[in-house]
């Protein structure tokens, strides 16, 4: 059976506000969904619904079928999360305080010491392993959180903007992570409000705004569907420099709108068509031998349709 | 991929209650709580080593009285202010919440864990103070240990008992941490107090209903013979009538107190909200 997530109909109402309407959103398969919205929208409330931090005003959260709030130990054995920035018990040290989350999920004691090592080391902070966390920066904590989730290998993983209070490198490190983690067939559910983080690692975008899920598909799709003009952006990078005639090639490609250079070694094009037509071209592309090492939805395109989607939902 | 059985509920409450001891032994707060035990106890030793009053020194039980009766229920209730005031309320302001409660575990399991933690860390400060308490009995009456002295040990763990359901329940209560413990420690060191003087004096009825009336005990049972349940005491044409808390009278307001405070405290965790 796939690894999935599902909301049915999950609302989360606190009074007369409600944080989150009516959400209907199955997510499964091996692959890592974008969850984007502004702030408040009902992202983090949406993570906590699935981890049973709050429970549900209506509605049901599942994973792998099994309801969340009824039956939380089933439900989340298969899935590790981590929501918001967590507080480590300020005297524990990473090794004492990933024991305790192995020793909770189960993870045989023999194996324990080596899957902490190796979660600690993927968020490089192994050599921080027995200092007290108390003393480390609000980075480092992230670290050693995001280990948290790693060390029972589960199937799903859901994080709320995990690169919070991160550095550049760490954002960067993360972004490795979770991309890892795809290549070890996991469903990871991320939200965030970085679009070129969402762009970089995710294969598919869920928009959320007023607590009503927008759209969800891949990125390409969303880009097209939500995009003013009805096109989508792709950027592309190469390994030399891409002079004029290779443009005037580029352009003349089916399904080419419009071919422009970023820099001396990145190209922006604007195409007509869904996923097909992207495979397509990348296949033409590739046959061109013009050193192309790099094809992926634009960030800024994404931003304008997620501009544009909050604009409407307004 | 992962396929790790998760452990059954009572292992995830020890693994709760082992890291949450690792915690409170690292911690500044065992350290001052052991420390407030010591100096009580070398305070009392001083004092009784110095002044030698009658109270203390007529006979063992006397000796156990004047000492473990009227100190050993402070101990309890600071050790119950100390490990258990933030216990709940500290994993929602503090978010340390976060780090545990989206596992695999159920909030009782988390609830139960940080009772025993507090439960043992509180007990181990009481055994230190009794420590000090029979070394100086012994020095003034070589050993002796009255069967009533053992019952009142275990009526105060009893009391702690009680006490720690008490402050878990506050705990659960507030999500600031520092109006739970307020709370407690005016409650518990001042209000229940006032409240039975004031009852005492103007009402005339038994305060059954107060944990501190219960913990009366733990005093009660080091005196021989055991107090009269009530006594009337006339002043002019003022009468005032005192209560003194049977043995099961005491024993079931302390079991009370802990299986309504342990019930009420563990909902209101279940139900709170990480918001």
């Amino acid at each position: 059976m796939q690894q999935s997530i599902e909301a049915v109909k999950l609302t989360k109402k606190y009074g007369s506000f409600t944080a989150l309407s009516d959400l209907n959103l199955k997510l499964e398969g091996a692959k890592c969904i974008g969850f984007l919205g502004p702030n408040g929208a009902g992202k983090t409330t949406t993570l906590k619904l699935f981890t049973d931090m709050i429970r549900p005003s209506e509605g049901h959260a599942m994973i792998n079928g099994i309801d969340v709030h009824s039956n939380k130990r089933s439900a989340l054995s298969s899935c590790a999360a981590l929501i918001e920035t967590p507080e480590i018990y300020p005297s524990l040290t990473p090794m004492e305080a990933l024991s305790m989350i192995a020793e909770i999920r189960g993870v045989p004691s023999e194996e324990q010491g080596k899957r902490i090592e190796e979660s600690l080391s993927e968020v490089k902070m192994l050599e921080w392993k027995d200092k007290k966390v108390g003393k480390f920066s609000k980075g480092m904590k992230q670290r050693v959180n995001i280990a948290s989730v790693l060390i029972s290998d589960p199937d799903i993983i859901m994080l709320d903007e995990p690169t919070t209070g991160l550095d550049p490198r760490g954002m960067s490190e993360v972004r490795e992570i979770v991309k890892s983690l795809k290549r070890k067939n996991r469903l990871i559910f991320m939200s965030s409000h970085l679009l070129n983080e969402v762009t970089d690692v995710c294969d598919e975008v869920a928009m959320i705004d007023h607590g009503k899920l927008l759209a969800y598909d891949t990125i390409s799709n969303v880009i097209l569907k939500f995009s003013e003009n009805g096109s989508n952006v792709i950027e592309i990078g190469f390994s030399r420099i891409i002079d004029d005639s290779i443009m005037a090639e580029i352009g003349k490609l089916s399904n080419v709108k419009r071919a422009s250079k970023i820099d001396e070694t990145n190209i922006r094009i604007e195409i007509s068509g869904d996923i097909k037509v992207q495979e397509e071209l990348l296949y033409e592309l590739a046959r061109m031998k013009i050193g192309m090492i790099s094809f992926k939805p634009s960030a800024s395109a994404l931003e304008n349709t997620y501009l544009n989607m909050i604009k409407e939902a307004l | 991929m992962s396929n790790h059985k998760i452990p059954s509920s009572i292992a995830q409450t020890f693994t709760i209650t082992k890291f949450e001891l690792l915690n409170y032994f690292r911690s500044r707060r065992f350290i001052i709580m052991l420390g407030i035990g010591v100096i009580i106890g070398a305070l009392l030793t001083l004092l009784v080593g110095h002044y030698r009053p009658s109270g203390f020194l007529t006979s063992s039980i006397d000796f156990y009285s004047s000492w473990w009766g009227t100190s050993a229920t402070y101990i309890v209730i600071l050790s119950g202010i100390f490990f258990g005031g933030d216990a709940i309320s500290g994993e929602f302001q503090n978010k340390t919440g976060y780090f545990t409660v989206g596992n695999p575990i159920r909030r009782s399991s988390i609830y139960a864990g940080k009772w025993f933690a507090a439960f043992i860390a509180s007990f181990m400060i009481i055994v230190a103070f009794l420590a000090i308490t029979v070394l100086n009995n012994f020095y003034y009456f070589g050993f002796n240990m009255p069967y009533q002295f053992l019952e009142s040990f275990l009526f105060t763990v009893l009391y702690l008992i009680s006490v720690l359901g008490l402050t878990f329940f506050f705990s659960s209560l507030f999500k600031s941490s520092s109006i739970a413990i307020l709370t407690t420690v005016v409650l518990m060191l001042f209000a229940f107090s006032l409240i039975q003087n004031l009852i005492d004096a103007f009402v005339h009825i038994e305060p059954w209903f107060l944990i501190t009336y219960g913990a009366g005990i733990i005093g009660n049972i080091l005196t021989v013979p055991y107090p009269l349940h009530t006594s009337t005491v006339h002043f002019g044409h003022v009468a005032i009538t005192s209560y003194a808390v049977t043995v099961p009278e005491g024993i079931a307001i302390l079991a009370a107190y802990f299986i309504v405070t342990a019930i009420l405290g563990l909902v209101l965790f279940e139900r709170k909200e990480f918001n």
